[in-house]
């Protein structure tokens, strides 16, 4: 007998980088890949695909996951953000600017993770420390090992007021 | 790239929905809470789930409430909102405190409290922690509730004494009185903690006797408590206390059972265990005399 009780697919509406979106999604879809795969947005990257090294971080509903270990369907209702809608058409975020002004980039694999990771602590907490900084960042590897530069660009970009 | 195995998901909206998916499933079924473990192991094949069953959506849940003396923290109340709690930072600051250093940011949005206990990685903070606050376990189904204590509840790694059609509902801490000083020390390179002690020290005071708790976890199968330590510490002063802290954590490290792993080998987190319970009594001790510690330690988080 089929089971009627439980589809295997969802919809899910949801505003991704604030464009209203309506998927259908089965239930073991990752957000990372219906993000990647069926939206276009390449921002978030697989990496570690363990939650340790926040490559693949988005913000749902302002809170900062691992879009490599959450289930799609987790987002219905939600709103989304990556990479692709910190700018505001050809306005960067002040975040992505204090990036560029301090070189908080080196391969630039790991930086979309880093910007959703700093954006979501700066609308946390507007001027963080750099002691605040670097425990946010805790859970978002640079293998260049461009820590400083990029806990630079954070706090100069709290400082500015400009979040 | 790994990705998951078509499985179909549940999504009740109270615990008797839940218990019905669980008794219709039995062992196909996993509750799922957050995911950030249970994930981790379907994607890498190591279980296999035909079914998940939701529990976040229950009403309630997720609640984080006084009850009477003691303060029960809802089973898929996430990490952060521990941390944030009004409510355990007043009454349980030091769970509060942990909670902060739990994973990485992102886990703490996402993983639940209930979710990390039922899991039951050895490597938990909240586990250890716990412990030391006497944590009982609430069990549901739908014949009835049991409670069991955190130490009967974990068997082992990754083992339980939940049975299959059990939902684990909550954890009932009992806060240590007022005037209790305290510290958890988490050491570890990697992403989950190699080694967690939490202790606290409570005076003698308005007709109790004085009482220590000393857990320690993330170097064996499960944490520990150490009754024997507690009592001879706790006829100890504040000053005594330091001055034989080496003794004490000498103790611990013969009493605990450690396990080799990719942390490290079990005699290396024996002599670990050594190390940092010393540590925590000497920094419990001059909290105790009204000191914040200056001491930091490699790879170490003191809260």
């Amino acid at each position: 007998m089929p089971d009627t009780r439980t589809p295997s697919s969802f919809r899910v509406a949801l505003t991704v980088n604030a464009r209203p979106v309506t998927l259908e999604v089965p239930a073991h879809a990752l957000l990372l890949d219906v993000l990647r795969d069926r939206l276009g947005l390449k921002g978030a990257k697989r990496s570690c695909d363990i939650q340790v090294c926040g490559a693949c971080t988005v913000l749902v509903d302002g809170a900062p996951v691992s879009a490599c270990t959450f289930l799609a369907v987790e987002v219905d209702g939600c709103e989304v953000l990556t990479v692709e809608g910190l700018a505001d058409g050809d306005r960067l975020d002040p975040l992505q600017e204090a990036f560029m002004q301090h070189g908080a980039v080196q391969c630039g694999f790991c930086t979309s993770g880093m910007l959703m990771s700093a954006r979501a602590l700066l609308n946390e907490d507007p001027s963080p420390t750099r002691e605040r900084v670097a425990h946010y960042l805790r859970g978002n590897l640079c293998r260049c090992t461009g820590y400083r530069k990029l806990v630079d660009a954070i706090v100069a970009c709290g400082n500015q007021g400009t979040t | 790239m790994t990705l998951l195995r078509p499985f179909a998901l549940d999504r009740p909206e109270t615990l008797e929905e839940a218990a019905a998916v669980l008794t219709e499933h039995g062992g196909g079924a996993a509750l799922y809470a957050g995911g950030t473990e249970l994930l981790l192991l379907m994607k890498e094949g190591l279980v296999r789930v035909q079914r998940l069953v939701d529990v976040k959506r229950v009403r309630g849940l997720a609640d984080i409430r006084a009850e009477d003396a003691t303060v029960v923290i809802g089973a898929t109340a996430r990490h952060r909102a521990v941390e944030i709690s009004a409510l355990l930072r007043e009454r349980c600051p030091l769970v509060a405190g942990v909670a902060r250093h739990v994973a990485n940011v992102r886990v703490r949005h996402v993983g639940t409290v209930g979710g990390n206990l039922a899991f039951a990685d050895p490597h938990s903070d909240v586990a250890t922690l716990f412990l030391a606050l006497d944590a009982e376990l609430v069990l549901w189904r739908r014949a009835g509730e049991r409670r069991l204590s955190l130490g009967d509840f974990l068997l082992g790694a990754y083992e339980t004494a939940r049975r299959d059609d059990e939902i684990l509902t909550g954890v009932r801490l009992h806060p240590w009185p007022a005037g209790t000083a305290s510290a958890y020390l988490k050491f570890g390179v990697h992403e989950r903690p190699t080694l967690g002690v939490a202790l606290a020290v409570t005076p003698a005071g308005a007709g109790a006797p004085a009482a220590v708790r000393l857990s320690v976890g993330c170097v064996g199968p499960k944490p520990q408590r150490f009754p024997e330590i507690e009592r001879q510490a706790a006829r100890m002063g504040v000053a005594e206390l330091a001055a034989r802290a080496p003794a004490l954590a000498q103790a611990a490290a013969d009493a605990v059972e450690t396990a080799s792993d990719l942390h490290g080998a079990a005699d290396y987190k024996r002599d670990m265990t050594r190390v940092f319970v010393r540590r925590a009594f000497e920094i419990v001790a001059a909290r105790a005399a009204g000191e914040e510690p200056r001491a930091r330690y490699p790879y170490t988080v003191i809260v």
